[in-house]
């Protein structure tokens, strides 16, 4: 009989007949999964301390409604047999004869392993190894498809190519000059500050230009598209995971790094660089912006010292370092990406992976940069 | 239409923008009836069923449930009326970060069902209805067959004893024999636990072996709605296509039904 009313049910009762010995237990109310979830918390304890008298009188005629879950949680409770004495209804005994024909599973527990320190640590380094070496790999197979599309330029994927930098280049536009903007500006007043101090106000131009142009726009870009198209990047080929579409190109013959990798690794290190130069006009116009109200020093004689106080090749520098940035987040977001197992946590879990590996590879490769051309474009 | 109606649809009309979907469709669902709801890709079934869940709201009309009328319903009935759901989505929406005892065991920890040891018995008692074994509850969804899948999306459909079933195209992507053994599952399962089933299917042979009730979908109307027989007698030349024989399939005689 289907209950229509939504209002609570009646909670399951026990009574236990007091003065007797061996019960009555008589119980009540609605022994269905929804009377259960509104049961008092002690039922379960209280019922299973009235079955471990084995020769106790049960009576569930006063029982209004009972379902597979209440009649299975009573015959568990009753070590899956009935009570020698025990009184129902006609209509609940089909609820119980099902348990006798019917085995159910019990669940084993995961046997305990021991772990040694040192296992971890193995662990840990022979995954670091592989991301190395599947890492390689794909720089590998990138050259070598290089090589493949300039025997044949027909076959580059130009629609590809151009998506990926429309989404990561023009999309990105407004983001990066904003930080870049602000960035210039606070770095402008704090140096103008210290400055002040000791009448060298005309070397902010030397500190923002080469800070700019040689360190904080090709790191502040690269942090920005990493964190912005590396995870959509990442995110783009786990779905394609997951939704089976990977399996589908290769079942159609068609080469996941050539048109999955080799248009996001190129998209990146074309776009990049000109990132790169339009934060570093942004930032450049903050801080001048901020030299002018701190320290009067016009847009005029900023951009005139400019050129003097860095030296071109930092702007060169700055570009290289663009590409670099660019094939090691592309690089590492499709290896990621890659690496994604058809299920909802392994993609949240490799994206933020491939976030925080492309962050910290940019600033190690930053630091190379660094040391590599610490004698080339100072002043 | 007599007595009460598990699920009622009265006059309802669905939109989405300018593309009709439904135009005054009625229905009404007794206790224990099995319905299945047919009709080609594209006529809105898998719509009208997610109405009848409440995922969607229909443009124009009404569907109650439980005498319940689903416009309007506070937060806290739907709640109520959801627990009461059993639901068995298309490719089973098993929780894939979760192995099958999780998932199974998520709308009774959701409920706030007391005790651990009791939502293990449970789920164990779930496992042997539709007869999974102890060793496929530590499995990952993506470790199983699609009649798993299936099998154990059904047990999670099914553990909060529901009195409603919806189950959406539930021998896709089975081959025939697996396909088979859990429509028998389910017509074992409904004559155990008497709920109410709504069903979506294209699978011909499952309206004979299972449904109670038959509904067709055509043209963006309810064209026949009633036993098997009824709708085979009905003259709609969607019918007279889907159930007597066009694109090579062999005629269906009345004589089948039953």
């Amino acid at each position: 009989m289907v209950d229509f009313s939504l209002a609570e049910v009646e909670p399951p009762t026990i009574e236990v007949a007091t003065g007797r010995e061996n019960g009555p237990v008589t119980l009540g109310g609605s022994w269905n999964l929804r009377g259960l979830c509104s049961a008092s918390p002690d039922w379960c304890e209280k019922l299973t301390a009235c079955a471990k008298d084995v020769s106790a009188e049960w009576d569930l005629r006063n029982i209004g409604a009972l379902d597979s879950a209440g009649s299975f949680i009573l015959w568990q409770a009753w070590g899956a047999r009935l009570p020698e004495q025990i009184r129902l209804r006609a209509e609940h005994e089909a609820l119980f004869s099902r348990w006798e024909q019917r085995p159910v599973p019990k669940l084993q527990p995961a046997p305990r392993r021991s772990r040694p320190f040192l296992i971890p640590l193995h662990r840990a380094l022979s995954a670091f190894l592989e991301h190395v070496l599947e890492l390689v790999s794909l720089l590998g197979r990138f050259v070598l498809d290089l090589g493949y599309l300039m025997r044949r330029p027909r076959d580059i994927p130009w629609r590809e190519l151009s998506a990926t930098i429309h989404k990561t280049g023009s999309q990105a536009l407004v983001i990066t000059a904003l930080v870049g903007f602000l960035i210039g500006t606070v770095l402008s007043y704090l140096s103008a500050l210290q400055l002040k101090e000791f009448g060298a106000q005309s070397y902010i131009v030397n500190i923002l230009g080469l800070s700019i142009i040689r360190e904080l726009g090709p790191m502040l870009s690269a942090i920005l598209v990493a964190g912005r198209s590396g995870s959509a990047i990442t995110a783009g080929i786990g779905v394609m995971r997951v939704t089976e579409e990977l399996d589908a190109l290769a079942a159609l013959g068609v080469s996941h790094s050539l048109r999955l990798v080799l248009p996001k690794v190129l998209a990146l290190m074309i776009v990049l660089p000109l990132l790169i130069v339009w934060t570093d006009v942004a930032a450049l116009i903050g801080g001048a912006s901020s030299a002018m109200l701190t320290l009067d020093i016009g847009y005029h004689p900023f951009f005139l010292k400019l050129p003097n106080a860095v030296p071109v090749v930092n702007f060169t520098i700055g570009l290289a370092k663009g590409s670099v940035f660019g094939l090691c987040i592309a690089l590492i977001a499709c290896h990621f990406g890659f690496r994604i197992e058809p299920n909802t946590e392994s993609l949240g879990r490799e994206t933020t992976r491939s976030v925080v590996t492309s962050i910290t590879t940019v600033i190690l490769a930053d630091a190379l940069f660094g040391i590599v051309f610490r004698n080339v474009g100072m002043p | 239409m007599s007595g009460r109606c598990v699920i009622r649809v009265e006059h309802v009309w669905t939109c989405f923008g300018e593309h009709l979907v439904h135009q005054d469709i009625n229905l009404c669902l007794e206790p224990g009836d099995i319905l299945g709801l047919v009709g080609v890709s594209g006529s809105g079934k898998t719509t009208l069923m997610r109405e009848m869940i409440g995922l969607l709201t229909p443009s124009r009309g009404e569907i109650s449930v439980f005498d319940v009328p689903l416009s309007g319903i506070s937060v806290e009935n739907r709640q109520r009326l959801r627990s009461r759901f059993g639901v068995l989505f298309q490719g089973g929406a098993l929780f894939s970060a979760l192995n099958v005892f999780d998932n199974i065991a998520f709308p009774l920890r959701e409920l706030r069902f007391p005790g651990a040891l009791l939502i293990e018995q449970l789920v164990c008692m779930k496992l042997a209805m539709v007869r999974l074994e102890a060793k496929d509850a530590m499995r990952m969804p993506a470790e199983l067959s699609g009649g798993m899948v299936k099998r154990a999306a059904l047990a999670r459909a099914l553990i909060l004893e529901p009195d409603l079933l919806f189950l959406d195209e539930p021998t896709s992507g089975l081959d025939p024999l697996s396909g088979q053994e859990f429509v028998d599952l389910v017509a074992a399962l409904h004559r155990e636990l008497g709920f109410t089933v709504v069903m979506i299917t294209h699978d011909l042979s499952i309206l004979t072996d299972l449904c109670t009730r038959v509904a067709v979908l055509a043209d963006h109307r309810l064209v026949a709605s009633g036993t098997l027989d009824s709708v085979l007698a009905c003259s709609h030349p969607f019918v007279h296509d889907f159930f007597h024989g066009r694109r090579g399939r062999p005629p269906f005689e009345s004589g089948e039904a039953g």
